[in-house]
């Protein structure tokens, strides 16, 4: 409805426009001047209209405008037909209204200033003088835009045509200044017009008129002959005593952006504390943030693509003012939320990683002004701020690359203390995919200690809160880049090593239920790498009292595992333990390694119920046990009948049986002489065979159902007894071995056993080996069977 | 029929020229019908000289008593009309009575003439200076003819020239101080001036500067007070702020002005006054009204 009556309104008076345009030309063109005169002020009477809103009052000024250029023209050949400027200066004062007088009046005023009759000081003075004449908002803010529009090319500057001297070109920037002042007077004005019931519309009008304010700063910044020197002294103390004055949020906003974008960068520069100084002293919700981001990215930017200047940065002291100035505005502005300050935080940070990236001080620096503001507001909630310093932590570590370095900044693990939960972990992952992705080397346990502080919303639960709805996978993910952490530490030295090792466990442990079965074992297997190098190293290179003996990590380790047993992963436990126990093996600590299989049995006893488990469980501690050294006989034969009895009570038959010929194992160690028990090997063997039949017979009588499983235990069988044939196994006769074959060949015959391929493989082997010359032919020459014929 | 016309026409044309006609500046007025004239430009101390030419019609001849021109300074109130009081009165006889045939020219001259007040064209009032040439004549009537011519009196610029500034307000409301830069100015002159705005809690729309012309004539109870506003002129288009100050230009040359007169010839003033009138959105008039002088300055040859 309103914008009808607008369009309405707008159209009439193009008409009248029109209509006078042609008149006033038609004057012109018979060198009418009073006429001209007269139709111009009529023209321009239109533009005395309250009932345009500014949009389509612009397209009306705009249609003005363009006939005003004729008349100019009009007047500049007048003054050549011999009629003086002046009078023609004073002629159109006569008008009986303000605003056509007043545009005729700069009309003509430009033309006087071009006739050099006149110093043009005098006429600007006059002209902006005569303008205040125009207190309403709207119509005052275009008639200095034209004021400023045709006086614009002709501002005297140093050595420019019109007029030479300094003065001049100090009373034209005095010209510029003081449009520029009324210009945002009014400006700012406007938001009191009118009803407060539409001063969002009208803000929004306001805010399209903005650039004519600010062309006046760009017509400033295009001023020859301002240098620093004058931009310092008079043009920028002007402007911001405009801005701070105005007590504006949108003019103070747009007008902040203005200068820093318009001014060269090095003015910015030099003039920082000035325009910084301003800052505190703006409205409360002016979006300061914008601001400051913009002068930091515009420096940071300079800094970066001249290396000349960056001297200055440093002889300006930039940072500190920076640093100053948003403690002074976050101060000043108490209303400010978390995510505003830590967002002017995040910025400076960025500026000074840009700027001055090898002063590690002053990002420390920058992070603990940002702590000084966090204490002040507490943890941080809403999701915003969380971004916010998600991205200020973030953007030291994308850097640097190198979380070492972080690591140096004593206030970036304070920071994080007043992340939430949730906000923390990310952070913490963070950090961590830093490490691993540039695979950078953390080499002491400080360092270590450091960075798994920074983690540890990685490494431990929160007090107090409960995570139901973590995602499995994910949480197994992010686990995994701890292990893969732990894996990435290093240090050659083995003292500092162990030390690390130290450390990584006193943080793992922390970490509750569901992360030890996920981080342990790498510690664990990053401790035994340890353990390999000092084995293969001197004995003991550091005397007793060093932490990094074998010994004492082991200890360290079974400690560690020992938490395993508690958090219900009694499998993984035992593994680690059997590989503990080998370590102690190889390191040939007797004890210990006894320690460790006790512990592992202890377990398997205890904890391991599972029947499939307990059948894996015991496949591994029966091939760690085969391979024990450093065991006394009387120790590994306890651990071998325990191993044994574990295998005869297992709870399938077929299981039984293979545990029962696995442990054969135990009693012949190849490399070993006195680990050669031939008679033990046997009589497991005929074990596991008597359970193979306890098999056979249960499957025959249960025939149809199901398992074809004791022949393939025979065939099984057979394999173990070529093997120890092969060992030289004296007790392992030929007898044995062909009536076993037979055995198979009858049962084959009775049934389809399922593994006829096992067993001609089997047979082809022992074809093969017979006829083999050396040792191996005799060995076999034993077991000639009629199978074969 | 002829004849007839011929007894109601004047026996003779008279027509009056001065000695430096040519070249004696001309300026308008305007006569009660609207029309506008050309009259020369006397002023006071000046000497008015000229000829007086009596065209007798062809063949006729004209008995006279005598011929004289009479130099008269009127003053006529419109009220009064046709009563006109001559404030001036000069006479000299130009013939003794005897006849004319032919084209005869009389030289004649009043000599540094004391002529005070300036021709005045006003609402209620008029001042003018007539030269009127009558040929005297017993029974057929006196032939008469007038010559009228404009009278301007140049004074040099006051010794003493105030600026007037005033601070003027409604309590609590509207508080302003206005400056003027003289008080007496001359009719080509340019008034300057500030309006500064000490307070402002209306929503003024425009503010304008009025000449207004106030005359009086009559005396004591008959007084006719009459004002005229001359000329309005914006001086500001939207609503100040407290602290604004608005600058005051207007030129005095496009406007029919007057010097003031005072009490002339106790018949009649014309004063002048400067209105300043603020106009609130509600079409409400705030004003405040000053007297000025002005003078006729003389204007430099150019």
């Amino acid at each position: 409805m309103i914008a009808e009556d607008d369009e309405k309104w707008l159209a009439a008076a193009n008409a009248a426009v029109k209509q006078n345009a042609f008149y006033m030309q038609r004057a012109i063109d018979s060198n009418n001047l009073k006429d001209a005169l007269k139709f111009s002020a009529q023209m321009l009477s239109e533009l005395r209209t309250s009932k345009l809103s500014p949009h389509k009052y612009y397209e009306l000024y705009m249609r003005v405008f363009n006939e005003l250029g004729t008349l100019e023209i009009f007047f500049k050949e007048e003054t050549g037909r011999g009629c003086s400027i002046a009078e023609l200066y004073e002629l159109v004062q006569h008008a009986g209204n303000i605003l056509p007088r007043l545009y005729l009046l700069c009309t003509i005023g430009s033309v006087y200033i071009k006739s050099k009759d006149v110093t043009t000081t005098d006429i600007l003075k006059d002209l902006v003088e005569m303008c205040r004449a125009v207190q309403h908002p709207l119509r005052g803010l275009f008639l200095r835009s034209y004021l400023a529009q045709v006086t614009r090319d002709k501002l005297p500057s140093i050595g420019s045509e019109l007029e030479g001297d300094g003065d001049a070109q100090m009373n034209a920037l005095e010209f510029v200044l003081q449009n520029f002042t009324e210009m945002n007077k009014l400006w700012v004005r406007m938001q009191h017009q009118g009803s407060s019931r539409e001063k969002e519309k009208r803000e929004k009008e306001r805010n399209e008129l903005r650039d004519l304010v600010g062309k006046n700063l760009h017509v400033l910044s295009q001023l020859e002959g301002v240098d620093l020197g004058i931009y310092r002294d008079t043009v920028l103390p002007r402007i911001l005593e405009q801005v701070v004055n105005c007590k504006d949020e949108l003019a103070q906003c747009y007008l902040m952006d203005c200068i820093i974008q318009v001014f060269p960068d090095d003015f910015h520069l030099q003039t920082l504390d000035v325009l910084l100084g301003v800052c505190p002293q703006l409205q409360p919700s002016v979006d300061i943030k914008t601001v400051l981001s913009g002068l930091m990215e515009r420096l940071s930017n300079y800094a970066a693509s001249s290396v000349e200047a960056l001297p200055n940065f440093l002889q300006v002291e930039a940072f500190s003012k920076f640093n100053y100035a948003i403690g002074k505005v976050v101060e000043a502005q108490v209303d400010l939320p978390a995510a505003g300050s830590v967002t002017l935080y995040l910025f400076l940070l960025k500026f000074t990683l840009h700027v001055y990236s090898d002063r590690l001080d002053y990002v420390d620096q920058v992070l603990g002004s940002c702590v000084t503001q966090l204490s002040a507001t507490g943890k941080l909630c809403d999701d915003k701020a969380a971004k916010q310093i998600v991205a200020f932590l973030r953007a030291p570590l994308e850097k640097y690359n190198n979380v070492v370095t972080i690591l140096k900044l004593t206030n970036y693990p304070r920071v994080m203390e007043y992340l939430d939960h949730e906000t923390n972990k990310t952070m913490a992952i963070i950090i961590v995919q830093s490490v691993l992705k540039n695979n950078t080397h953390i080499s002491t346990a400080d360092e270590v200690d450091a960075l798994f502080e920074l983690a540890k919303g990685l490494i431990k639960d929160f007090d107090g809160t409960i995570d139901n709805e973590i995602d499995e996978e994910d949480f197994q993910e992010e686990q995994n880049f701890v292990a893969r952490l732990v894996h990435n530490l290093y240090n050659d030295d083995p003292e500092e090593m162990s030390k690390i090792i130290f450390t990584v466990r006193k943080h793992i442990l922390t970490g509750g239920p569901k992360r030890l079965p996920l981080t342990i074992p790498a510690l664990v297997f990053s401790a035994l790498k340890l353990i390999r190098r000092l084995r293969g190293g001197d004995e003991n290179p550091f005397g007793d009292d060093a932490s990094a003996t074998p010994k004492r990590i082991l200890q360290l380790l079974s400690e560690t595992v020992e938490a395993l047993s508690d958090v219900s992963a009694p499998d993984l436990a035992l593994r680690l333990y059997l590989q503990c126990a080998q370590a102690a093996n190889d390191c040939e600590l007797e004890t210990v390694t006894y320690e460790f299989f006790t512990k592992a049995y202890l377990l398997y006893e205890e904890e391991i119920s599972d029947s499939k488990a307990q059948v894996t469980a015991l496949r591994l501690i029966i091939g760690t046990l085969q391979r024990m050294r450093v065991l006394s006989v009387e120790n590994r034969d306890i651990l071998t009948h325990k191993a044994t009895g574990y295998s005869a009570r297992l709870l399938r038959k077929p299981d039984q049986c293979r545990a029962v010929y696995e442990c054969a194992h135990l009693f012949w160690a190849d490399e070993c002489e006195n680990l050669k028990d031939g008679e033990r090997v046997v009589l497991c063997l005929i074990r596991a065979q008597r359970i193979a039949d306890a098999v056979q017979n249960m499957t025959n009588a249960s025939r149809g159902t199901s398992s074809t499983g004791s022949v393939a235990l025979y065939v099984e069988l057979l394999n173990k007894y070529l093997y120890f044939l092969e060992k030289g196994n004296t007790k392992v006769t030929g007898d044995t071995i062909k009536s076993l074959a037979e055995l198979i060949r009858s049962e084959t015959k009775k049934v389809e056993s399922g593994a006829e391929s096992f067993i001609n493989s089997t047979l082809r082997y022992i074809e093969f080996q017979r006829q083999q010359d050396g040792g191996m032919s005799e060995k076999y020459e034993k077991i000639k069977m009629e199978w074969f014929e | 029929m002829n004849f007839l016309l011929g007894a109601f026409k004047p026996a003779c044309n008279i027509s009056i020229t001065f000695t430096d006609g040519k070249n004696r500046k001309q300026v308008p007025i305007k006569k009660d019908n609207g029309q506008i004239v050309m009259n020369p430009l006397f002023q006071s101390q000046e000497t008015i000289a000229g000829k007086i030419h009596i065209d007798p019609y062809q063949g006729k001849k004209v008995e006279h008593n005598g011929v004289k021109v009479e130099l008269l300074g009127q003053i006529e109130m419109y009220f009064d009309r046709g009563n006109f009081y001559d404030f001036t009165s000069l006479v000299r006889e130009l013939d003794v009575p005897g006849e004319i045939y032919e084209r005869k020219t009389y030289p004649f001259e009043f000599s540094s003439v004391e002529m005070p007040y300036e021709t005045y064209n006003g609402v209620n009032v008029r001042l003018k200076y007539v030269l009127k040439v009558t040929v005297t004549r017993g029974y057929a009537g006196s032939i008469v003819e007038y010559q009228d011519f404009v009278v301007r009196n140049y004074v040099p610029p006051p010794p003493i020239n105030n600026s007037i500034k005033m601070e003027v307000g409604i309590e609590d409301c509207l508080h302003i101080e206005f400056e003027y830069n003289k008080s007496k100015y001359h009719l080509k002159d340019v008034i300057l001036g500030k309006i500064y705005f000490l307070l402002v809690r209306i929503k003024i729309k425009n503010m304008d500067l009025e000449i207004r012309r106030r005359e009086s004539t009559g005396a004591g109870a008959n007084t006719h007070v009459e004002t005229e506003t001359l000329a309005k002129f914006e001086l500001m288009d939207g609503a100040p702020v407290r602290g604004e100050s608005i600058p005051v230009r207007v030129f005095l040359s496009p406007y029919d002005l007057t010097p003031t007169h005072t009490n002339i010839n106790n018949k009649f003033s014309v004063k002048y006054y400067l209105n300043l009138v603020l106009v609130d959105e509600e079409d409400r008039r705030y004003f405040k009204q000053q007297e000025i002088t002005l003078y006729r300055l003389k204007e430099e040859a150019s």
